[in-house]
């Protein structure tokens, strides 16, 4: 099976993403596949900071539990609340609807995360 | 260890199947998304590959009574084509398995059979064996031409070693005259199931076979299905109306293509979230000899201990029907968001721990979080206020009744 890996995103090994213009983060096409049918999202507040590397927040399929980590540091500017009422669309739009935040990104901070030709190979 | 294999694994995963362990297996978890299967099986039929579960099939003049003191079911009151759940206890009355033990057709024994011979070639059970003979049971006075009972019983998956030999030495220590043969991988298993199940089923039935919408809830007969005698049995594990089907391994594929064009294929992802939804133990999980041993009394499957049988267990058992139990199976709902998951711990509203979650999913039909899982007997009241402790948090959640509704 062949997943969508959009161009213009950076991304996380552990599968998020990040667009470097406004600083959306989710996780990739492959991670909602593997997960499988989502039913739970935990995010954290806007205003709260988060640091590269660090967990964030939590997302639970039927079947398991994953932790969500952050491409990069800074302040959560914004939070996909629908997400709490319908987690279903980290499935079905997770580069789209399914989006979890937005972050103020500093642009260094993007240089350690994979470029798409580099995740494709990953999941490849 | 190796993965054992259902003779099916290649066709799923031609179909993109997710495989998951589950008893030493490699079984299919998820074939496209588990919502969508489970309410297949809700709404229509979903069919599922359960070939890792056990077989195991017992035979001869004194296959009763072996039967009858190694489960907690009245094993003397089956007819063949009868099924009967029950629980196979220690002597202190916990939980090993539980089980399904059907009634086979009498099987007839000649010549050095009748004699009590063990055949130990012998494969799955002969669907012509007859005639039936209700009264097999007993092996009085033996000639060279008789008749004796035949079960076929289903440990749970990855179990099938350990109760064959359980049956063997029990068998064995009280001399008792039966052949007992772990036939796992001789059988293939589908559950069908789902409102649909029994037209499906019926309409998979070889011309000539018999009308299986006539079998009524935990009765079952062979039936031809693709050209291989196969067992139909009305009996499953989701809550809904349906049939669990068992084929000789090697025609296994022809039988589930029948169901799988017209029935959702089901992974055990699916069978899990709706046997939770219905308040249905799941062996290993919600009971374990090692990790949660607990009695059927504790976990709430007393319908299927029968006290006027002697079996293995039975005086442990009895005790406690007379002094009561501490503990017992409860639904619990959340309340507050979150997925109750197996090994959260389970608070009053003091904030002692006073229990665990087994099984917990957010339930795809009533899309809240539930779970099952063991509290003392003054906190089950229907309705009784609890808290979940999800990943360090106390998440509000009340006892319910299941099935969860």
């Amino acid at each position: 099976m062949s997943f969508d890996v959009p161009d213009d995103l950076r991304y996380r090994e552990s599968h998020e993403w990040i667009d470097p213009e406004t600083g959306r983060v989710g996780i990739s096409e492959f991670a909602q596949d593997e997960l499988g049918d989502v039913v739970f999202v935990e995010l954290p507040s806007e205003g709260d900071a988060v640091a590269a590397g660090a967990e964030f927040g939590v997302v639970e399929s039927i079947k398991a539990v994953s932790d969500l980590y952050a491409p990069v540091s800074g302040d959560v500017v914004a939070v996909n609340e629908e997400l709490f009422d319908a987690p279903e669309l980290v499935n079905d739009d997770p580069f789209g609807d399914g989006w979890m935040l937005e972050l103020d990104v500093e642009e260094g901070d993007l240089d350690d995360l994979l470029s798409a030709d580099e995740y494709r190979d990953q999941i490849a | 260890m190796t993965l054992r294999k259902p003779p099916l694994r290649e066709v799923h995963a031609e179909r993109d199947a997710k495989f998951t362990e589950f008893g030493g297996w490699d079984m299919p978890v998820e074939f496209d998304s588990i919502r969508a299967e489970h309410a297949a099986v809700r709404e229509s039929a979903g069919v599922f590959d359960v070939s890792h579960m056990g077989e195991v099939e017992v035979a001869g003049p004194d296959a009763t009574t072996l039967l009858d003191r190694l489960t907690t079911n009245d094993v003397t009151s089956l007819s063949p084509g009868d099924a009967q759940y029950a629980a196979i206890t220690r002597e202190d009355g916990v939980m090993l398995d539980d089980t399904v033990v059907y009634r086979l057709p009498d099987e007839e024994r000649t010549g050095d059979d009748a004699d009590g011979a063990v055949d130990a070639d012998a494969g799955p059970v002969d669907a012509d064996a007859g005639p039936v003979d209700a009264d097999g049971d007993d092996a009085g006075e033996r000639d060279s031409h008789e008749t004796v009972p035949a079960y076929l019983f289903i440990p749970n998956a990855g179990h099938d070693a350990q109760m064959h030999e359980r049956w063997v030495d029990h068998r064995d220590e009280w001399g008792l005259d039966c052949e007992v043969r772990n036939v796992t991988e001789d059988w293939a298993m589908f559950a069908v199931q789902g409102p649909d199940a029994p037209d499906l089923v019926a309409d998979a039935v070889d011309d000539g076979g018999p009308d299986v919408r006539d079998l009524s809830r935990f009765s079952a007969t062979f039936a031809p299905l693709a050209g291989a005698d196969c067992w139909v049995a009305r009996t499953g594990y989701t809550g809904e109306d349906g049939f669990e089907v068992l084929c000789p391994w090697t025609d296994a594929e022809a039988v589930w293509e029948l169901f799988a064009a017209d029935a959702t294929p089901c992974g055990l992802g699916a069978r899990d979230t709706l046997r939770i939804e219905e308040g249905f133990l799941l062996s290993g999980q919600d009971f374990d000899p090692e990790d949660e041993p607990r009695t059927p009394y504790e976990a709430d499957i007393g319908f299927a201990v029968d006290l006027d049988a002697e079996f293995v267990g039975r005086d442990a058992l009895a005790a406690q029907a007379e002094a009561g139990v501490e503990d017992t199976f409860v639904g619990i709902e959340l309340l507050d968001r979150g997925v109750p998951r197996h090994g959260y711990d389970v608070t009053n509203e003091d904030g002692h721990v006073v229990g665990t979650v087994t099984s917990g999913t957010m339930s795809p039909s009533l899309d809240k979080p539930i779970a099952l899982g063991y509290l003392p007997v003054d906190l089950t009241d229907p309705g009784t206020e609890v808290r979940v402790v999800v990943r360090g948090r106390e998440k509000r959640a009340k006892v319910v009744a299941v099935p969860f509704e």
